[in-house]
């Protein structure tokens, strides 16, 4: 197909090109110089003298730390959405319940629910139950947060398996259980990466219920710690900037390694 | 994007019953996450209807308090005033970011190779939590070190924060830093999806690009233009992190929108029973918006049209 070019589109796409461009230079900038150096050369010059002194002085300031609690909260929230949603799925797959068709409106419905409007009564729960300021009562609403569009995603996934193939299983006389194992999940692949990538961006940039749920140094994450860096030392720009690159650069290597998967995660985000 | 793993998907799904025989899961499968979601999420959304009918600081129980914090939130003009500032910066958000996605999710989704090399760039803000995209642009911003204070003869005095129009300039062109490369991939995708029939067609009847632009490419879009409309509204009316780290609410009240009004009244002025009620409000306003979702769009089909990202 032969198509003359866009010229419009071309010339957005360059401004756009350049607004996306000139704060991820002065950001990278800012950083690689002394706070000195900064604010009397202004945010857009390029920096005289290279240091990483603002990276080690973040990791002194606890940022290590900050990370590995983000971490921590990261690797639980997907540990459950793997243990709970390829059972969900299947059933509203496969189970031909009333129940279940019940069960799939709720989480549709659920991909209404804005986090913002429930962190009053989630403080009072999470309060109640004792784990206020600790990381599982961060990891647990995030962990639900995240159901609805996981849901959503793996039961897309899981009606593309075509019938004949659980007759086929069926024939050898086989349980739901190795139906689910031998069938379901190997043809799933794609789908249960998606929710892997999806449910990991959700709590690695999780910034809601940490705000509302945690208090102390100990059990921060690496959000709330720019955060409070920002409201705390906000003249520092080229620290809290380091910060900021800091935050993102295990999503970014993971950009440069599986693009393809974690541009899929990304789409879950809208709640498709 | 969900039929890459099996290589029968070419034959449609058989209108035929599977036999009897075939093992089913019981809804016990279903159980755990179900229970979870209901603990961690609905009941919740209870709650806070229930305490929204109560006074409550935060530390002692909730004493029931009928309905004050309702009387009190129809004349807080506070309030009344952040429900049309909400309304303002997502209708403004929709304006911006709908055109510009457009424009770059169809260009986008042309196949030459500085392209694939330029939206990589593009969908670097997608990676950034909101958190740090919000910090990112404060420190950009700031009044003494930014780059206004460089840019005077742009910037007026260079303090975007501390005028009303200008602070909500900033939200708006955040918003749309933050959220364009997502519509834009919506698009993307949705563009690659139609059939270059139709564009064949078009040129032997001799329509140009911009003819075809606006014949053939925004009317096959307007499926994938309602989803990403909602999606824009749903956002920009639970805007929050944004406000909370750009603006705080100000100058003064000048931006302080629903969501951060809530914020502010339980977790800063601890009248957890008032901020319960605006959540309400939210809750109402965003299940309203996303029953229109489903009666619009409905969302197999949402799945169908952005097939093939």
């Amino acid at each position: 197909m032969k198509r003359r070019p866009n010229y419009l589109a071309g010339l957005g796409s360059l401004v756009w090109l350049f607004l996306i461009g000139l704060p991820l230079y002065v950001m990278l900038a800012a950083t690689l110089q002394d706070r000195s150096d900064y604010s009397s050369n202004g945010p857009l010059a390029f920096p005289k003298h290279l240091t990483l002194h603002n990276y080690t002085q973040d990791f002194s300031n606890g940022f290590g730390h900050f990370f590995l609690n983000t971490l921590v909260v990261t690797l639980a929230v997907v540990a459950i959405v793997l243990l709970v949603v390829p059972p969900l799925a299947y059933a509203i797959v496969r189970s031909q319940g009333r129940i279940t068709t019940g069960i799939f409106r709720l989480f549709l419905l659920g991909l209404a629910i804005p986090a913002q409007a429930v962190i009053v009564p989630m403080f009072y729960v999470i309060s109640k139950a004792g784990l206020y300021d600790n990381l599982i009562g961060v990891i647990l609403p995030t962990a639900a947060f995240s159901l609805p569009v996981c849901a959503l995603i793996l039961t897309g996934v899981m009606r593309e398996i075509s019938p004949e193939l659980y007759e086929a299983m069926a024939m050898d006389g086989a349980t739901p259980w190795r139906v689910f194992f031998q069938l379901v999940v190997p043809l799933s692949k794609s789908g249960l990466s998606t929710i892997v990538v999806f449910s990991a961006l959700q709590a690695w940039n999780g910034f809601l219920f940490p705000l509302v749920l945690t208090q102390s140094d100990s059990s921060k994450v690496i959000t709330l710690g720019l955060f409070n860096f920002q409201t705390e030392h906000g003249i520092d720009i080229p620290g809290l900037l380091a910060a900021v690159v800091l935050s993102m650069l295990p999503i970014f290597i993971v950009y440069l390694f599986a693009r393809r998967a974690l541009v899929q995660g990304l789409m879950g985000v809208g709640g498709k | 994007m969900t039929t890459s793993a099996e290589p029968r998907v070419e034959r449609r799904r058989s209108v035929r019953r599977s036999g009897a025989a075939v093992a089913r899961p019981g809804f016990a499968w279903a159980a755990p996450a179900t229970l979870f979601f209901l603990l961690f999420a609905v009941v919740p959304l209870i709650l806070v209807a229930v305490l929204s009918f109560t006074n409550w600081d935060g530390l002692s129980s909730p004493q029931y308090a009928g309905l004050d914090n309702w009387k009190a939130l129809i004349h807080d003009h506070v309030m009344i005033q952040s429900l049309w500032l909400s309304v303002l910066i997502t209708v403004l958000g929709v304006v911006v970011q709908t055109p510009l996605s457009i424009l770059l999710g169809v260009w986008a989704a042309g196949k030459q190779r500085n392209r694939a090399i330029l939206s990589a760039i593009y969908f670097i803000p997608l990676l950034l939590s909101a958190t740090a995209i919000s910090i990112l642009w404060r420190a950009l911003l700031d009044p003494n070190f930014g780059v206004p204070s460089q840019a005077k003869w742009l910037f007026g005095d260079g303090n975007l924060f501390g005028h009303q129009t200008s602070a909500i300039g900033v939200l708006v062109f955040v918003g749309a830093w933050q959220y364009t490369p997502f519509h834009t991939l919506i698009y993307q995708g949705a563009t690659r999806a139609i059939p270059p029939v139709l564009y064949q067609a078009a040129e032997i009847d001799g329509a140009g690009t911009i003819r075809q632009f606006f014949s053939i490419t925004l009317p096959q879009l307007r499926t994938t233009m309602i989803t990403s409309m909602i999606l824009m509204v749903v956002g920009g009316l639970t805007t929050f992190d944004t406000v909370l780290i750009l603006t705080q609410g100000g100058p003064g009240t000048d931006t302080t929108i629903s969501a951060y009004y809530m914020y502010e009244q339980a977790f800063k002025s601890f009248d957890f029973g008032g901020g319960s009620a605006i959540a309400l409000v939210l809750v109402i306003i965003a299940t309203i918006i996303s029953l229109i979702v489903v009666k619009v769009s409905g969302y197999d089909k949402m799945r169908s049209s952005t097939e093939g990202l």
